[in-house]
């Protein structure tokens, strides 16, 4: 497997004109683009009334996830950091609007316009730092925050990504609700590691019954749940306290009986004309402790 | 960048508090014809803000919008049409977008504004 894009250049610099070119003439990249994206759409469960929205496309690139927009009827806005890509997209004459702009300075739009977000391979770039002044955890508040007001109440955005470890993945998901977002990870086909794909499905405002995170595919295209076993996940309860009950109280306060207190008993029993074995070093001695 | 998108971008460098609406510097625009679809129209429109959209289509050269409307007015082909030129057929192809408190000039070329923040901005 080819080396993370991430791990070579930052996104601006990796996608250079010669990798842009690459988004137009593979057919194989145009392929699986055009089917991120539309299972994207699909995730993003728009109202079927044929109404074309107002989405955001994240990380917009070359526009091939855009084009899938503009195919179902939409209007789109999209954004990407590298110039070069943007370009091809001007080439291409993709329907949408493109902007220059980098996802993790924030997203500068109104607060509720959007009717929903999709994002292509593109958020995992947030967690690298490729300047100093990169924080990846502000970036992704950033990112997360401005897309949260951004969006329409009850809007969604579906964001597919590639996340390099569990680590990742939590830092992602971690930001997204942090921000106030409902929701939570599907994972198509999760036992393959060639078609294996994470969508991030976020819904915006309240947790409600569309809130729900849709089924994932599986391998024969049934739907499939990563999570089956644990379903009943909200009716369990799982007693934590039993594991920070304090143990039980040792005697600790009570304090042994000492040489002196023996010595003492000793001498008085002598007085009172007892015959009392003498007082010797091996007198009320601590015992070894293997006794 | 059409004036769909003007209006809904605003400026987001940090400490400004209404970056809405950016102003338009235009050097060049240019029309692109697009079909009508008057669902998305009426659909959007509760979302447009109007005084700025009449404003910026005026820079375009566009004056021919009504200063004030209302959702009655989406009944009426005319206003459709007159709407869905200026909202989706104008573009600003070269030029700039300003910021309102801070005067910060994001600059637009081959249609595409450039809204990178420089590393004091964000």
């Amino acid at each position: 497997m080819a080396a993370r894009p991430e791990l070579q250049a930052p996104p601006e610099i990796f996608y250079d004109q010669s990798e842009a070119r690459k988004y137009t003439s593979s057919s194989r990249i145009i392929d699986i683009q055009a089917k991120l994206s539309e299972r994207a759409l699909e995730l993003l469960a728009l109202p079927d009334d044929g109404v074309p929205r107002l989405l955001l496309d994240i990380g917009c690139g070359s526009g091939l996830s855009g084009e899938t927009l503009s195919e179902n009827g939409h209007q789109w806005i999209g954004l990407d950091i590298s110039e070069a890509m943007l370009d091809v997209a001007v080439e291409r004459e993709v329907e949408g609007d493109l902007l220059l702009a980098d996802m993790g300075q924030g997203l500068g739009f109104r607060a509720g316009v959007i009717d929903g977000a999709i994002s292509i391979s593109a958020v995992q770039w947030l967690c690298n730092a490729d300047k100093s002044s990169h924080e990846p955890r502000l970036r992704l508040k950033a990112f997360f925050g401005s897309l949260y007001r951004s969006l329409a109440r009850g809007a969604r955005a579906v964001l597919q990504v590639y996340p390099q470890n569990v680590a990742q993945r939590e830092l992602i998901l971690g930001s997204a609700m942090r921000a106030g977002f409902a929701g939570g990870v599907v994972v198509d086909y999760p036992h393959s590691s060639k078609s294996r794909k994470e969508y991030l499905v976020l819904t915006c405002g309240p947790p409600s019954l569309n809130a729900a995170v849709p089924n994932a595919k599986g391998e024969d295209g049934m739907s499939c749940s990563e999570d089956d076993s644990s379903g009943d996940e909200e009716n369990q309860t799982v007693t934590i306290s039993d594991r920070n009950r304090p143990r039980k109280k040792r005697k600790l306060d009570k304090k042994s009986k000492g040489k002196d207190w023996v010595l003492r008993k000793k001498e008085q029993l002598r007085r009172k004309g007892s015959s009392v074995p003498a007082d010797t070093k091996y007198t009320a001695r601590k015992r070894k402790s293997r006794f | 960048m059409r004036l769909l998108t003007h209006n809904m971008l605003s400026s987001n460098i940090k400490g400004v508090t209404n970056g809405f609406p950016l102003k338009i510097e235009a050097e060049k625009v240019v029309e692109k014809e697009v079909d009508m679809n008057t669902d998305f129209l009426k659909n959007i429109f509760s979302k447009i803000e109007w005084k700025p959209f009449v404003e910026a289509a005026k820079t375009l050269g566009f004056s021919e919008l009504p200063e004030d409307a209302d959702s009655s007015l989406l009944d009426s082909h005319e206003f459709l049409t007159k709407f869905h030129h200026a909202l989706l057929e104008i573009h600003l192809e070269e030029g700039a977008l300003v910021c309102p408190e801070t005067e910060r000039k994001f600059p637009v070329s081959k249609g595409i504004p450039n809204m990178l923040l420089h590393e004091d901005e964000v």
